[in-house]
Order: structure tokens, then sequence, then C-alpha cells
């Protein structure tokens, strides 16, 4: 990656552990603003435990910590004086499997804006629209908005579950597996919206699915073991490896 | 060597008396509950015939001219179970909240142990700790602070008056709420710890508070458990005989203020069954527990009725 332009996300020697085991392995990594980053390579290589490092999720667990830099805006959100609260707001995230909250899909959405925004009624009409319209859900759910969101197929269940994180305006989305428990015909959905999504947010995502990672990210980054293997291009790291260990895993050699 | 069929047929069989025997094993239940409304009815016959619907509003309660009215018990076990849930839900929603959202993972295990604990204390224990330990305490330390404290206050003033004897109404309220804490705590605990921890993180995710998680998210995802824990706490707090007779102070004078000494209905049960000599005072007795019955099954459909609003209000699934 090229330094001239600013990172969004700038890793700078991240060290995770669950309790004593040491997950990561002094990652260093940029991610640029405007951008996808996928991040693949086997289960257990530490591809999701780096992605709950941006938004602090680990916190919620007493024995797990992090050490190192992580800049966000140039701002180290692992330093001990972050509002996890607002940092979560700036950087939403996506699960592996749908979460909807157990309420209407109008209130899975207000929840998050009504964390820190005071809306009018008018305006949080707009707001839902909005968001449920970034997340292509619109159409389908514009006639419902009063129903449970549980009521949604698995693929909408998800799709709110992205307009949810739109909907209080992050920097950066997260997204964490968002396929892993779709059909196929859903998970296009999701691809092509995750196109749509990177012109305004900076997104990362974690991907078992290789062709997934190829297919929407700009930059990808293989991991294995708790280590940064290598970064680059997706066109790059797709055809003309550097490492013999990325090569032996898209390739399907090993992994 | 049996042959395949008749191994068949022996498994058939097998089967067949499986299904019977357990049929018959859910079949008891509801004998047993015909059964002891019908024995109550039966047995309630000659007062209901005596007092009719005047049973209900009467207040007066006399073995000796052989008048009852069950008001003041009823009025009793109502409020008491109330008092004790406006103390106990609030009380163990905080505590199933610190043990598993807050708590640090080494004070988990003891404190839920010491409410598990709590749980499996007999009830005479807490009446007689209510009784020799708690109201004398309360009457020299709360009572006349509560009294003075509130005495200007309009609305809830006149609620805090009353002799200051350490036992009545309130005090029986405030010994049910820590005899139901455990349970409901128990219970609240336990529906929380399955909320899958994805969606609380997605929650979390969004930028919410420990308290926003909870009460947006957690217990909508629980009400169906968090229900049946308060309803489990209720039901006890209703029935509880031991420990209220030993606090409550036993009067059938009709109460005034919280601090009135007072009755219920398994109270009164416990202090006159034994020397209920005259056919009607038993029988007023029995129509008495008719009425615990019935308070109990009300509250149940009343239950399932908030569960009913409730899931409408959280959006019709399509």
């Amino acid at each position: 990656m090229t330094s001239e332009i600013q990172p969004k996300i700038a890793v700078r020697n991240l060290n995770f552990f669950y309790g004593g085991y040491r997950a990561l392995k002094d990652i260093n990594l940029d991610i640029l603003g405007g951008k996808v980053t996928a991040f693949i390579g086997p289960s257990g290589c530490g591809k999701s435990t780096l992605l709950r490092t941006f938004n602090r999720m680990y916190n919620l667990y007493p024995k797990q910590r992090a050490e190192g830099e992580i800049l966000l805006n140039n701002q180290n959100i692992l330093n001990d004086g972050v509002d996890l609260n607002m940092l979560r707001a700036k950087v939403g995230m996506v699960f592996q499997k749908p979460t909807p909250f157990p309420m209407s899909i109008y209130d899975n959405i207000a929840f998050g804006v009504n964390l820190y925004e005071k809306l009018s009624r008018a305006e949080m009409d707009d707001r839902i629209e909005w968001a449920l319209q970034k997340a292509a859900l619109w159409n389908e759910a514009k006639d419902k908005l009063k129903q449970s969101g549980l009521g949604l197929s698995g693929g909408q269940q998800q799709r709110l579950c992205i307009a949810r994180a739109i909907a209080v305006k992050p920097e950066v989305l997260l997204l964490d597996e968002p396929t892993s428990a779709l059909d196929p015909i859903s998970t296009a959905h999701i691809e092509e919206l995750v196109h749509e999504l990177k012109k305004d947010y900076t997104i990362a995502i974690v991907t078992h699915n290789m062709q997934q990672a190829a297919r929407v990210s700009d930059y990808t980054a293989y991991m294995y073991l708790g280590e940064m293997v290598e970064v680059g291009e997706t066109d790059a790291i797709f055809t003309a490896p550097k490492m013999r260990a990325t090569e032996d895993y898209i390739t399907g050699k090993f992994g | 060597m049996i042959s395949h069929e008749q191994r068949l047929q022996r498994q058939a069989m097998q089967d067949r008396a499986f299904r019977w025997a357990t049929l018959f094993f859910a079949l008891l239940v509801l004998l047993v509950l015909v059964g002891i409304i019908l024995s109550l009815l039966i047995g309630s016959l000659s007062s209901i015939k005596a007092f009719g619907f005047n049973f209900l509003v009467s207040e007066d309660w006399n073995p000796v001219t052989e008048v009852f009215g069950g008001l003041n018990s009823v009025k009793g076990t109502i409020l008491t179970s109330l008092i004790a849930m406006l103390i106990g839900v609030p009380v163990s929603f905080g505590i199933a909240i610190f043990l598993t959202e807050l708590s640090p993972v080494w004070l988990r295990r003891p404190l839920g142990v010491a409410i598990e604990l709590l749980a499996g204390v007999p009830s005479i224990i807490y009446g007689m700790w209510g009784l020799f330990v708690f109201a004398p305490w309360f009457a020299d330390n709360v009572q006349p602070w509560l009294m003075r404290a509130t005495e200007n206050i309009p609305a809830i003033g006149w609620l805090f008056q009353g002799p200051p004897m350490g036992i009545g109404l309130f005090t029986a309220g405030l010994i049910l709420a820590v005899m139901v804490i455990p349970y409901i705590s128990a219970v609240m605990r336990d529906v929380f710890e399955v909320v899958p921890a994805m969606l609380k993180e997605s929650a979390y995710g969004l930028g919410g508070t420990t308290w926003e998680v909870v009460w947006n998210v957690v217990l909508p995802y629980t009400k169906n458990g968090v229900v049946g824990g308060i309803m489990l706490g209720l039901g006890r707090a209703l029935g509880e005989t031991m420990a209220v007779t030993f606090v409550i102070g036993n009067s059938h004078t009709a109460v005034t203020t919280l601090f009135d000494p007072a009755t219920s209905i398994s109270a009164t049960l416990a202090n006159e069954f034994t020397e209920a000599v005259g056919e009607l005072h038993t029988s007023a007795l029995i129509e008495l527990g008719l009425l615990l019955f019935l308070i109990t099954f009300v509250v149940l459909a009343l239950s399932k009725l908030l569960l009913m609003q409730l899931r409408r209000n959280e959006g019709a699934h399509s």
C-alpha cells in the first residue's frame, strides 16, 4: 500500500491475548478510507480477532486484551481514556449471523440512532428510510416497518443489521463473515451492497470465501496463525502473491 | 430365538405401554387440580351459603358470633405481595444484571451460590429472624425516621404512619421481598445468561451502554423468562405462610396505613385452623383457601395476558 494517502485505520505492532494465549502477533497494517479491505485465512488465524479490536468489542470480556497501537483518524483507540460507546458509534459492526433485536423493523434501526441523536418523528422516519434504502431493503420492508425484525428472511435480516449499522452514520463498517449464514442469492445481495457502501464508508470484511474476497475487496490481507502474512491490492494478491504461503492458500493447496 | 416379527411386536407394545404410562402421569396433574378445587368448593359450601357475596366485601371476622368476612385477609395477602414485588423485582433485576454483565468473573460463582443458598433457607427461619431480629430493629431505627420523613409528603405520607411496633403489613412485605429475591434473581440471571453473545455485541456495537443494552435488548429478548421468574416469586409471596404469620401482626381489624398490624389469608388459616370448632368457622377458612387459589389463578392469567400484549408491541411476525 502506498503511504502518501493517510490511512483511515493504521495498526501498529498489535498483539492480542486471550488470557495467556497470544492470538495476534505484531500486526502492522493500513486500512485506507473509502476502500474495502478483506481479511482471509484459515479458521483460527486471528482475522475475526483483529476485526474485533477495531471497535474494542473484546473489552466486553475481562480476560482479553490488546497491546500496541490502532490509530483511527490518527487517534490511538487503544488508549484507556477512549469512550468506547463513541468509538462503537463511529465503527459499526455486522456479525456472522443476523442479529435483529426483538422489536419492530423500525425500532431495530431507531435503537442505535436514539442513543446519540434526538430526532423528531419526521426526521427519524427519513433516517430509517435512508438507511433501508442504503441497505437495499426499503422496497421489501417499507410496508412492514411495524412488524418484528424476526419475521424477515435470513438475508433480509442481515441487510436489516447493515441498515441498523449505517443508520448511526459510522465512518467504518466492520463485516465479520456477513454472508456465512446466508444462501447464494442473499450473499450476492450483500456483496452488491458492499460495492455500493464503499463510496461512503471504509469497509473491513472478514471472509472464509476467497472468491468473495476477490469480488468485493480492493485490498486483501492474508493471515495465518496470528500473523499478517501478506497485504496488498486484491488483484495482486490473487494473481501474483509475493509469499509462497499466500499462493498455497489461495490456490487451495492448504487451508 | 425370537423371530423378527415377534421382536417388532414387542417393541410396538412397549411403545404403547410407555405412551399410556406417561399419559396417565400427565392426567394425574389434572385430576389432582380438579380434586383440590372440588374439595375446596365442597368444604366452603356452608360458608358460601351463609354469607354469599358478602364474604368478599365484609371486613368482619368474628369467630365468637360466627360472622365471617374475608376482605381483610384478602387485602393483607394482596398488599403484602404487592409490597414484596415493588421492592423485590427491581432489586432482583439489579442483582441479575450485575451477575451477568458487570461482575468480575471471580465474584460470579460465590454470589450465585449465595443466592441459591438464600433460596433454600426455610421460611420459618425468615419468620423467626423477622420477628426477633428485624422487627425490633425496624421499630427502633427505621419506622420513626420514616414517619417523620414522610409525614408532610402529600400523596404518600399517610402510608407510613401508624404504630411503630416493627410488625405489620409493611414488615411482612419486606420479609417477603427478601424471600422472593433469590427466586426472581436466580431465574433472571439464568435467562439473561442464555442471550446470545452476538445479539448483545450487536447492541454494544452500536454504542449502547450496559443499561441501554440490557433494557432495550436483553430484557425484551428474555421477557418470557423474566415474567416467569416474577410469577414464581409472586406465587411464593401470595402463599407464604410461616414467615408472614410471624411478622404481620395477625389482626383482623381493617388496615389504614402500612405500619398497621394486619393478617393475610395464609396467616389466618395457620392461626385459626386448630381452633376452629364451629363448622361455619372451618368452612369460612376453607373459603379463604379457595380465594387464595383464585387469586393465584387470576395472577397467572394476567401474566399470560401481559406477555401477549408485549408480544404484540414487539410487532407481528409475518
